[in-house]
């Protein structure tokens, strides 16, 4: 592993059998995994280059055992991770040695939905897609879509505040979240929102959403649901040039059109989807954007019209409307397929994830081309045009040498450049063990020592989920006193990882 | 007053300590909370348009711009702030156009389209400001999609000055629809009201506002907004005209709507109260406040109350239906006596005294007012 993480605590690793037995008193039966063949199943998340078998599983299925468990983690002073579906893509429940791993999926009931108020009350363990197969029936969905819905949890989506490539329109996870039961490091139990669109007080529901299992650990989350559009259409459009791409995009936006879904693939990821699925893609362009609109027949088609007549002044060299369901769902195939058509032509691939200023978007496709060749790895590129969104997909193989740290370097390198141009290091994978080491690149030594004031408030001991987001562990006594000036780093002999 | 003309002199006075400070923008929200004699930090310097470009949908401000000059400067390029915020002098009595997109931020301001369209938090990207260590920090980003660090954005938004002061913003800001209409039903008590604008709410009719009015123009009005292009907004209505009987067009709809916002239909000289429910506890919630006068927006999941009940009887109603109710208008005994928030039960109240203090270490942003 390239990744450092903070020193394990020997003296916690010694009282194992004593934890062990302390977790079983309150979660029994198979909720309590001490095996090692057990434990290696929660040793990676959806960034499996990282691996780290937990000290012990620990599964709950109410939310006074997760209290229980925190309360008493938080006693004895050991640390605890939490973890929905496991499909962070940034590392973001990589588990600790020294740490209890806590597994939410057996929270997974839905609780309640509410169609006159258009809201749902479910468990963290139910998965994205869940809900909305929950509620399709009476003509709803629960809109953040990220690309994993059929096993990411909405414990997770909180805890990462997911996106999805209908997020342009209809938000991250965060603007459809409206209130969560969220049990803190010493075993409260608060609530955070609730049914109403806001709540009294300090937004900290806003503040718990994203913040990647450092604040606390969510038992109950209340979303919007939202009714089924009537129609949606998709286009297909190629272009042979990124630029004009580029350009088709912002004209599309400043002619007053925000559409559901606008994504973009390069030369690159067009023929390794294609190659793949067989969805149909004309081979003989630089850029192909999907568009999707969805609102009444009539708006779509309006809306078709007019992305039609921008495309072509742009020079698009081909045009295809979706005709049916079944058309928009293979225009659809090959960019959802992005990630397994990567899989397919390269042994492994590390997928980034930085959000540029939408005009910078040539530049840094022509500058992560330059990169591509200085490390000698190839790269393909998936993104959430209307956003800028980048899904850069570094193609390497973990069977060589070095490999994998040189796909590291370059990924960096990327978002490093992401930065550079005005935009930031993550769009909504988050920022895990992965980016975490970046963090400086964004953020002044002031501005992270304010966010890691704001965690001592919630965890001062840094018992949940440490090692992830900080560049460093600032002792939360030390960080009260400090003053940063000048930009000096203080406390240079702090352990930094 | 203080008036600092940079971020420098601002660090300054706050490191200082000689606090409390009152941090302030236009002032026409003044008169929102407990009357105080902290010292007034006025930040109207740091004004002007930092910069726009209309195609990333992104604006960065500085938080003293007076909010009417960034509607026209978004209204210029075919935008708007999707929140609908709006000035609270016509409300609360003062001078118009003196309300600063600072000031709007803090106070987390939305107008009826945040039933829809989402809150000022949901549109806030990033700022820099000074906390209460006297320290210039930044947080979010000036991208539309951003999840790096925690979501300080949302945490600032509607902290009434109390954990920094926002120098300059950067806001999320949509095309502004090219058409607007408002379909009303007429004489419809406030239980079938709250009904019917649910199952507008739940159609595909995507209506962007929803507000229910006991008493206006001579009876009971229930109003549905739709807005967006103009062929779609003719098939949304007609989707709206096949589940709902009796709604017709309204000929002109801005007086209702800014009515709306700005609660003039309610009397003046009674305390008004401002309290967030779940929509389907709306009429619960009047039925239990027999004499108040009120109206209904967001559906009903925003009722906005005018009434002489003890504070603690509209306090017990709202959080028996659910909600909270902050005090917005009152006379200075009675501000100086009632909370302007709701009171949080005592867990989560100290933890957000925590999350105050891990901004601002020795409260110099309490001024006694909330």
């Amino acid at each position: 592993m390239s990744l450092c993480m903070p020193e394990p605590d020997a003296g916690v690793l010694a009282r194992r059998r004593e934890i062990v037995a302390a977790m079983r008193a309150i979660v029994p039966g198979e909720g309590v995994i001490d095996h090692p063949d057990g434990l290696r199943a929660y040793e990676a998340d959806g960034l499996t280059a990282y691996r780290q078998p937990p000290l012990v599983v620990v599964l709950p299925e109410t939310t006074e055992q997760v209290a229980r468990v925190l309360a008493w983690c938080h006693a004895n002073r050991v640390k605890v991770v939490p973890r929905g579906a496991g499909t962070s893509l940034s590392g973001g429940a990589l588990p600790l040695e020294d740490g209890v791993l806590l597994g939410l999926t057996k929270l997974n009931r839905i609780l309640d939905i509410d169609y006159a108020d258009r809201i749902a009350v479910v468990q963290p363990g139910v998965t994205n897609l869940a809900i909305t197969r929950a509620v399709e029936e009476q003509g709803f969905y629960y809109a953040p879509d990220p690309s994993s819905q059929i096993a990411c949890s909405i414990g997770g989506n909180v805890a990462e505040n997911a996106g999805g490539v209908h997020c342009l329109k209809y938000g991250l996870t965060t603007n459809n979240v409206l209130g969560v039961e969220l049990v803190t490091i010493e075993g409260e139990v608060l609530r955070l929102g609730g049914r109403g669109l806001e709540s009294a007080g300090l937004d900290l529901l806003g503040l718990v959403v994203g913040s990647e299992g450092l604040l606390g650990v969510v038992t109950e989350v209340t979303v919007r649901i939202l009714p089924r559009p009537q129609t949606a259409r998709a286009l297909l459009i190629g272009f042979a040039e990124i630029e004009t791409a580029g350009q088709c995009v912002a004209e599309v936006i400043a002619a007053g059109i925000i559409p559901a879904g606008m994504e973009m693939m390069d030369r690159a990821a067009i023929h390794a989807a294609e190659a793949f699925v067989h969805a149909g893609y004309p081979l003989d362009v630089e850029a192909l954007l999907i568009v999707e609109l969805d609102g009444p027949e009539g708006e779509c088609a309006h809306l078709i019209g007019e992305i039609e007549a921008i495309a072509r002044s742009n020079g698009a060299v081909s045009i295809r409307a979706s005709a049916s369901d079944t058309e928009r769902a293979s225009f659809w195939a090959g960019r959802k397929a992005a990630f397994p058509a990567a899989g397919r032509i390269s042994p492994d691939y590390y997928c980034m994830d930085g959000t540029i200023p939408r005009r910078r978007l040539p530049d840094v496709l022509r500058r992560m081309g330059v990169l591509s060749e200085q490390y000698g790895l190839r790269v393909i590129n998936v993104f959430h045009a209307g956003d800028g969104n980048l899904h850069p997909m570094i193609l390497y193989d973990a069977n060589k040498p070095g490999e994998l740290e040189t796909a590291e370097a370059f990924g960096a390198d990327i978002l490093r450049l992401c930065v550079e141009v005005g935009g930031v290091l993550t769009g909504e994978h988050g920022v895990g063990v992965e980016k975490r080491d970046l963090m400086p690149v964004m953020f002044s030594p002031v501005d992270l020592a304010q966010q890691q004031r704001v965690k001592c408030a919630f965890d001062p001991e840094l018992l949940l989920n440490p090692g992830k987001m900080f560049p460093e562990l600032h002792r939360c006594a030390e960080l009260g006193r400090m003053h940063v000036h000048g930009g000096a780093v203080p406390f240079p002999e702090l352990p930094r990882f | 007053m203080l008036r600092p003309t940079d971020i420098d002199e601002l660090c300054e006075i706050v490191a200082g300590g000689n606090g409390p400070f009152r941090l302030r923008g236009g002032g026409s929200k003044d008169a929102i909370g407990a009357p105080s004699e902290a010292a007034v930090i006025d930040m109207r310097s740091f004004a002007g348009v930092v910069d726009y470009d209309p195609h990333e949908l992104v604006l960065t401000v500085g938080a003293g711009t007076p909010l009417a000059e960034i509607q026209m400067l978004v209204a210029s390029e075919g935008q708007m702030l999707a929140f609908e915020p709006f000035d609270h002098a016509a409300l609360l009595g003062g001078a118009p156009a003196q309300a600063t997109i600072g000031g709007v931020i803090a106070s987390g301001i939305a107008g009826p389209a945040r039933l829809s369209r989402g809150a000022a938090r949901d549109h806030l990207l990033g700022f820099t400001g000074v906390s209460g260590r006297g320290e210039r920090f930044v947080a979010g980003a000036k991208v539309v999609k951003n999840v790096t660090g925690y979501d300080l954005p949302k945490l600032i938004t509607g902290s009434w000055g109390r954990l920094a002061a926002i120098t300059e913003l950067t806001l999320k800001v949509l095309p502004a629809p090219r058409a607007r209409t408002t379909l009303v039903a007429r004489g419809l008590d406030p239980v079938t009201a709250v009904a019917i604008m649910a199952r507008a709410m739940g159609s595909a009719a995507e209506a962007s506002a929803a507000a229910h009015l006991p008493a206006w123009e001579g009876g009971a009005l229930t109003a549905i907004r739709l807005d967006g292009f103009p062929a779609s907004i003719r098939a949304r209505a007609e989707t709206l005209h096949q589940l709902i009987d009796g709604l017709y067009p309204l000929d002109d709809d801005t007086g209702l709507w800014d009515a709306v916002c700005h609660v003039s239909p309610l009397p003046r000289d009674k305390p008004l109260w401002r309290v967030v429910v779940p929509g389907r506890n709306a009429p619960a919630l009047i039925t239990a406040l027999p004499g108040a006068e009120w109206l209904f927006d967001w559906a009903g999941g925003l009722v906005w109350l005018a009434s002489d009940a003890a504070p603690q009887a509209i306090r017990s109603a709202a959080a028996n239906a659910g909600g909270h109710a902050m005090l917005i208008r009152a006379d200075a005994t009675m501000r100086a006596a009632v909370p302007a928030f709701h009171p949080q039960p005592t867990p989560l109240a100290a933890l957000e005294t925590k999350v105050r203090r891990a901004f601002d270490p020795a409260g110099l942003f309490e001024t006694g007012r909330f």
